[in-house]
């Protein structure tokens, strides 16, 4: 099942690219599997988990939040807004 | 009535103010956030997440309504480059009396801070840089848990 994922400010910049859709292995199973299945890509961004917040379709997710049946999921820094 | 707006172009706070100011509210409390221009600042750039900004924005607003007796609830964000000077960001509050009018608008801007998907980037002499989230502003959000 293809996801669509979305990178925003630093994590974007790290990334070099501000989404692509990517058809996930099996075992990825919650927020925190795909963030380390990013990191292994070559993205140490992900590493730092204090630094790397998510949301799955538009709603804030925690690392242990199941993706099952996501379309949208997006990786980003703490919030700085306000 | 809620009102939530995301947008590059400045807002008229004082008109924003008259919008809430119905007969069926005894107060309105509002705050106005201003790009500051500590340590050199030249400007400063908010990314957001389109497709979520506006329902993170509400779904605080709706928050707000559910937990004080709110006659009407706005907020707007702009996003963006803006200077020092330039108004960032509004929330008002209205209610028939001050202590759900002012404690709402306290909440709204303190989980704004926490939960809305913004992001600033500085620019100054040395380089530009992205604003790093602050603890302060965690426990600021926290103490309405």
């Amino acid at each position: 099942m293809p996801v669509q994922l979305l990178y925003f400010a630093s994590v974007r910049e790290a990334m070099g690219r501000d989404s692509e859709t990517r058809d996930l292995p099996t075992d990825i199973i919650t927020v925190g599997d795909l963030a380390d299945w990013i990191e292994a890509e070559g993205n140490p961004i992900f590493a730092d988990r204090t630094k790397l917040r998510a949301a799955i379709d538009q709603t804030m997710a925690g690392f242990d939040t199941p993706i099952a049946g996501a379309r949208e999921i997006a990786f980003f820094p703490p919030v700085t807004g306000g | 009535m809620i009102r939530v707006l995301v947008q590059t172009g400045d807002f008229d706070a004082g008109a924003e103010l008259a919008t809430l100011n119905r007969d069926d509210c005894g107060g309105v409390a509002s705050f106005t956030g201003i790009v500051r221009s500590d340590g050199g600042l030249t400007a400063l750039t908010l990314e957001h997440y389109p497709a979520m900004t506006e329902k993170a924005l509400r779904a605080l607003a709706d928050e707000a309504v559910a937990r004080w007796p709110l006659v009407a609830a706005t907020i707007i964000h702009r996003v963006g480059r803006l200077v020092p000077g330039d108004q960032i960001v509004f929330v008002g509050t209205a209610s028939a009396h001050r202590a759900a009018a002012l404690e709402s608008c306290a909440y709204l801007i303190d989980r704004l801070k926490t939960d809305a998907p913004f992001w600033k980037k500085e620019e100054r002499e040395a380089g530009d840089q992205w604003v790093a989230a602050k603890t302060s502003d965690d426990q600021a959000a926290a103490r309405w848990q």
